[in-house]
């Protein structure tokens, strides 16, 4: 017994030191640098016109609420973050329930839909800042080209330059690139069901319609909340993609480009430190629920 | 057990190597603070995002000029290749906050540098501006711009010209105009003539925003004359008031005649459209000539130029320096690469390749194009003003609200004329903070 205690105890205490490497690494690289970057948020320090740093409190946060260019980007954000978490979702979910019957060629079609996750948002940004061209009729290119020799011409539009619809044609590339992986991750879901709840429902009767609606679809939850999570971090930190497209354009602000400029534009580390925080502030505010629900789902289990 | 203690040795020895490394880097800096050496220093670490083009074969022009006369020195250029301005401008930054500069970096002369100064990260170049002269040979009015509280901070290399129209001659003779437009009503009757010709009047570039303020920029200048432009920046102008409406005013007829989808395009791409044929005219800086140049086309056949309407016989500036940073470790070579820069040597080593002119009154027109010719004669006795777009009148907290006051203002449809003039007014007082 006793050794059975001791052995148990220095596995322990070797897993500690096995670990402590990356501990001390993430507390220093991640929670440190936030605390660092926090601080610093708290001050006024500003390369560009002060000299004596000193802490200012909240005011760099008071001043980001009244600052019409942050709103602006807020409101841009918002607006990407809602389409392309329901257009990527709706994608995904589409392509897994085509692919979940088992048609012929499956693999090709699932790696089809998967390589545009290989690309990286920067060179995609780069290819559909081509094909989101707003010319048209006569000049066009890209999207508006297509939509005319398909015989809907009348569909062509400004895309990223409407100043209502920015985000939304801002989202299109972003939807292409992950409902891929969303679809990976639904037909995984699906998989993962037994086979006998589908037979049991089809003994009692149930339509192929109420196996979908009762039996699988409710069993999905759970990766539908963790596609949810991902896609909601990846799209509050949204940057390359945004600069790949357009820039630094007004036009399709958001919180990290103007964060970018803010700091290594304007050098006011004050203010640039401040809207990282807000934006750790909503990538938490969509990662720490999850977390915690995960965490408790793995202590019952 | 064992292999986890190796991890943790590991780590501990990672993390004291870093510690060890701050430390020194700070100790060596210290020393070349402090220490004024004699000896040749045997690197020069310099900083620009010149990496392409007509501007790394003028680099490579001037560094082999230091090269001739600092043989003992190595020369570094930091840096990033392939990386534009946008990223050269971050690693920059966080190396002057971390007190570890290069020996001298590119900034726009004028205001520009302004944070750079209040924030102590700029010498005082005043003594050697006097030990070479330059306090004579650079134009009085460019002295007086680049002078803060009576001292300089940096030495130009080039001068680029802001207020430059372009067109391209044979899409004008299609549209019936025989002359160059000299002021902004005759700019905008030859734009009507275009536009009745089936030909868009005015190319524009709107991706970034730059472009269109750049434009927005000349107009300002043309409506309101050099001193009342000056003074939007001093404070004796007013932004909210009728002059500025009616230059706004301006703007807005000028964008009319602009190419539909100018939010997509880069100024390279339209400027094509002028040397294609598609449109007419082209409010751009002289580096657009440089860039067709390097295409192919032939300055006075497939384009030509004028002073912008309104503004003739005023030069709208800017200007590429180099600065020393203090702390910079090797200053003597810091020294000897500014000398070059503001020699008669160095800068007609390097623009007729960049196709920007000399800072200097002095330099050989033989060895540059007929339109820099031009410009070099326009530079001696043309009215100096600067360019906000490009950092002369402002520090870079304006210059980023100009741009995006511009940028809202063009991408709502050129409608709110109130509303940008009331942002261009906070962009003035965001510099001024």
């Amino acid at each position: 017994m006793a050794t059975v205690q001791s052995k148990q105890v220095s596995a322990r205490i070797g897993g500690f030191f096995f670990v402590l490497p990356s501990i001390l690494a993430i507390a220093i690289f991640v929670y440190g640098m936030i605390a660092y970057t926090f601080n610093v948020s708290l001050t006024n320090r500003n390369s560009a016109s002060v000299k004596d740093i000193k802490h200012v409190g909240f005011k760099n946060y008071t001043e980001l609420f009244a600052d019409e260019r942050f709103i602006h980007a807020l409101g841009n954000l918002l607006k990407f973050t809602g389409v392309f978490l329901v257009g990527t979702l709706l994608s995904g979910f589409i392509m897994a329930l085509l692919l979940e019957k088992g048609v012929a060629g499956e693999g090709l079609f699932r790696s089809f839909y998967l390589y545009p996750m290989a690309i990286s948002f920067i060179a995609m940004g780069t290819v559909w800042r081509w094909l989101l061209n707003s010319s048209r009729d006569g000049d066009a290119g890209g999207l508006n080209l297509v939509l005319q020799k398909i015989g809907l011409g009348f569909l062509q539009n400004d895309w990223y330059l409407s100043p209502r619809g920015a985000m939304f044609a801002m989202a299109v590339p972003a939807i292409w690139q992950m409902s891929g992986y969303v679809m990976a991750l639904f037909l995984a879901g699906f998989r993962g069901i037994p086979d006998d709840l589908r037979e049991a429902a089809r003994v009692d009767g149930a339509s192929e319609f109420k196996i979908y609606r009762h039996v699988l679809f409710p069993q999905l939850s759970p990766t539908f909340l963790t596609v949810l999570i991902i896609l909601g971090h990846i799209s509050m930190k949204v940057f390359d993609l945004i600069i790949g497209i357009s820039g630094k354009s007004y036009v399709t602000d958001v919180l990290a480009v103007y964060m970018w400029q803010v700091t290594f534009d304007i050098t006011n580390f004050a203010k640039g430190a401040s809207i990282a925080m807000i934006i750790l502030f909503l990538v938490a505010i969509v990662v720490i629920p999850y977390l915690s629900h995960v965490n408790k789902t793995e202590r019952e289990n | 057990m064992r292999k986890s203690s190796y991890r943790v040795a590991a780590g501990l020895a990672v993390i004291a190597l870093l510690a060890a490394g701050c430390s020194s880097d700070k100790a060596a800096e210290d020393t070349a603070a402090t220490e004024e050496t004699v000896a040749a220093d045997p690197q020069l670490e310099i900083f620009t995002w010149w990496s392409s083009g007509g501007e790394a074969l003028g680099l490579a022009g001037m560094e082999s000029v230091f090269k001739t006369n600092n043989a003992d020195t190595e020369y570094v250029n930091a840096s990033i290749a392939g990386g534009a301005g946008v990223n050269a401008k971050a690693v920059l930054t966080s190396r002057l906050e971390a007190n570890d500069p290069p020996d001298s970096f590119q900034a726009h002369a004028g205001m520009e540098l302004d944070g750079y100064v209040k924030s102590g990260k700029l010498e005082d170049l005043t003594d050697l501006y006097k030990s070479e002269g330059w306090d004579t040979i650079f134009p009085a009015d460019l002295i007086k711009t680049l002078t803060v509280d009576g001292k300089i901070y940096s030495v130009p290399v080039n001068i680029h010209r802001a207020n430059v129209l372009w067109w391209n001659p044979a899409t004008a003779t299609k549209a019936g105009i025989t002359a160059a437009p000299a002021t902004l009503d005759e700019f905008f009757a030859d734009l009507e003539k275009f536009k009745k010709a089936g030909i868009t009047g005015l190319a524009l570039a709107g991706n970034g925003d730059w472009a269109i303020a750049h434009l927005m920029d000349y107009i300002l200048l043309a409506s309101l004359g050099s001193d009342s432009y000056e003074g939007l920046f001093k404070g004796t102008t007013s932004w909210t008031g009728p002059e500025v409406a009616a230059a706004l005013k301006n703007f807005q007829k000028a964008l009319s005649y602009g190419n539909k989808g100018a939010g997509n395009l880069d100024w390279p791409d339209a400027g094509k459209l002028v040397t294609s044929g598609k449109a007419g005219f082209f409010i751009m800086g002289d580096w657009a000539s440089a860039q067709w140049q390097s295409e192919g086309l032939v300055l006075g056949t497939d384009y030509t130029w004028a002073p912008a309407p309104g503004t003739v016989g005023v030069y709208q500036w800017l200007s590429d320096s180099f600065t020393l940073p203090i702390g910079a470790k090797h200053r003597n070579a810091g020294l000897a690469w500014l000398k070059v820069c503001g020699s008669k040597e160095g800068q007609d080593a390097f623009n007729p390749k960049k196709g920007s002119i000399s800072a200097r009154t002095d330099s050989d027109p033989s060895v540059y194009d007929d339109y820099l010719k031009a410009a070099m004669e326009m530079w001696k006795t043309d009215r100096l003003v600067g360019s906000t777009v490009h950092g002369v009148n402002g520090n870079n907290a304006l210059m980023a609200a100009y741009n995006t006051a511009v940028g809202k203002y063009f991408s709502g449809g050129f409608k709110d004329n109130a509303g940008l003039a009331k942002d261009l007014d906070a962009a003035y007082m965001a510099g001024q903070a």
